[in-house]
């Protein structure tokens, strides 16, 4: 058994937190890149170079790269060798969420109830989510997921009957319907089988693969391609203002499901991708 | 008046008149020097009461534009922290009363109802968008701010902003004009 302080959790989520809003991943960088280079539309080329200049004002300057902070979404991986001391998993990472938010000048935008809507008034708590997996490792992953994205995340139970075809239909149709609110260009995390919770989470954890990169699975990789293309011959673009890039990458996720079933998740994520993780 | 500048771009300075709406069509880059008051679902939930009971609004909307945000803390020294838009549909219910009190302008992002469009034809006003996820490079167009209304609510109280030069783009004009529709129509392509 290897120990795990809890006060190394903290301080890996407080510091995950604050650069994840400052400073975009490389990732998402070089897809602006990308996007500058097939883009016809003025207004959408003029978007994505405010884009960059915003990244780079963020890094620089210290302030977050967009006002909506976002709501924690944290996967973590335990070893299962991993013994976590000092406290409670789940407190801790929710203190390095409070204190990140804090210190960093993050915006609270978490509501004690969905009802009585009382802002907590330090971003926690997070969504936890936790794997026990084999070694002696503990990797946390986080994004700071945007409000007006995910509010445009949907999910459809698809028959068999539907196949591959329903299922390409289906994720278009969340890419028309996001629109401009779900600040385009953007990227969909999309989960194909499992229950009705599993596609889900799957559609949130394909959000953290490399943006750009193949899917390692050589037909999901295919229907990527194929559903990018098809994507951004929407015409919808850089804030819904017209042109080529409605989506910088789809990445999908399949879990073998139930003979009657084809559940399909789709989450919604803008541009202002922030995602981070380390491992202790 | 509503001038143009070398580069194209139009400058608004607020308040706004009927005269200034008009001269807009969907498309237009503008550049916003003067006021602009922040509210959004908190806020808008707190401002409808009052406009039903005809009270007086803790602002006065005549010739204004409501920016559509919360921003982010300010650092010690900053004016603001980020402060881009947020989705203005969840607004749209409370568009036309706001509009029939004299506001004549909002700012935001993202997909308006057919009601709140019919709104803007009659009471002569803009659906302006600021680039979401923009909020750094936003906040340096804020010099001043001050919260007016609704400490409470936090990010979401209702705070005053001296704004120069601030960028946006005509979405919705008053006279139907729609650049979400234009646009997307330019650059959708067959098979789509």
């Amino acid at each position: 058994m290897r120990d795990v302080h809890t006060s190394a959790i903290s301080d890996a989520v407080k510091k995950l937190c604050m650069e994840a809003n400052w400073s975009l991943e490389p990732d998402v960088l070089r897809a602006f890149d990308r996007a500058l280079g097939t883009e016809r539309s003025p207004a959408g080329q003029q978007v994505l170079q405010i884009l960059k200049q915003n990244a780079a004002m963020a890094r620089e300057q210290r302030i977050p790269y967009c006002q909506d902070t976002g709501f924690v979404v944290c996967f973590v991986e335990l070893g299962q060798d991993v013994h976590v001391t000092g406290g409670a998993l789940d407190a801790a990472i929710n203190q390095g969420v409070s204190q990140g938010y804090g210190e960093g000048y993050l915006r609270a935008s978490i509501v004690r109830s969905p009802f009585d809507r009382v802002n907590t008034g330090d971003n926690t708590p997070a969504v936890v989510h936790v794997d026990v997996v084999p070694g002696a490792t503990l990797k946390i992953l986080i994004m700071a997921k945007g409000g007006g994205c995910e509010n445009r995340s949907k999910y459809k139970m698809l028959t068999p009957a539907e196949g591959v075809p329903g299922v390409k239909d289906w994720v278009l149709e969340c890419v028309r319907t996001a629109g401009p609110d779900a600040c385009p260009p953007l990227i969909l995390g999309v989960g194909v089988g499992g229950t009705f919770e599993k596609a889900a989470l799957l559609s949130k954890k394909a959000l953290f693969r490399e943006l750009g990169s193949p899917n390692p699975d050589p037909q999901l990789d295919a229907l990527e391609r194929e559903l990018l293309a098809e994507a951004n011959r929407l015409g919808i673009g850089p804030q819904g203002y017209g042109g080529d890039t409605t989506a910088l990458g789809i990445h999908l996720l399949a879990y073998p499901c139930h003979i009657t079933s084809l559940p399909v998740a789709v989450t919604i994520e803008c541009h202002a991708h922030r995602h981070k993780e380390v491992t202790l | 008046m509503v001038k143009t500048a070398a580069d194209g771009v139009k400058e608004l300075a607020t308040p706004l008149s009927d005269a200034d709406v008009e001269s807009l069509r969907a498309g237009d880059r503008v550049r916003i020097t003067g006021v602009l008051y922040t509210a959004r679902d908190a806020a808008h939930g707190r401002l409808l009461p009052l406009i039903e009971k005809g009270e007086t609004l803790p602002f006065d909307p005549r010739g204004q534009i409501i920016y559509y945000t919360g921003p982010s803390p300010a650092r010690p020294g900053s004016v603001v922290g980020s402060i881009g838009p947020t989705t203005a549909s969840r607004m749209d219910k409370y568009v036309p009363a706001l509009l029939k009190l004299g506001l004549k302008g909002t700012i935001g992002k993202g997909y308006r109802s057919q009601p709140v469009k019919d709104a803007l034809r009659q009471h002569r006003a803009l659906y302006l968008g600021a680039i979401g996820g923009a909020g750094a490079v936003l906040s340096q167009f804020v010099k001043k701010l001050e919260v007016v209304a609704y400490e409470d609510l936090g990010t979401e109280a209702i705070r005053r902003l001296e704004v120069e030069g601030f960028p946006a783009i005509v979405l919705y004009d008053c006279h139907g004009g729609d650049l979400y529709q234009d646009g997307q129509k330019a650059y959708a392509r067959a098979g789509a």
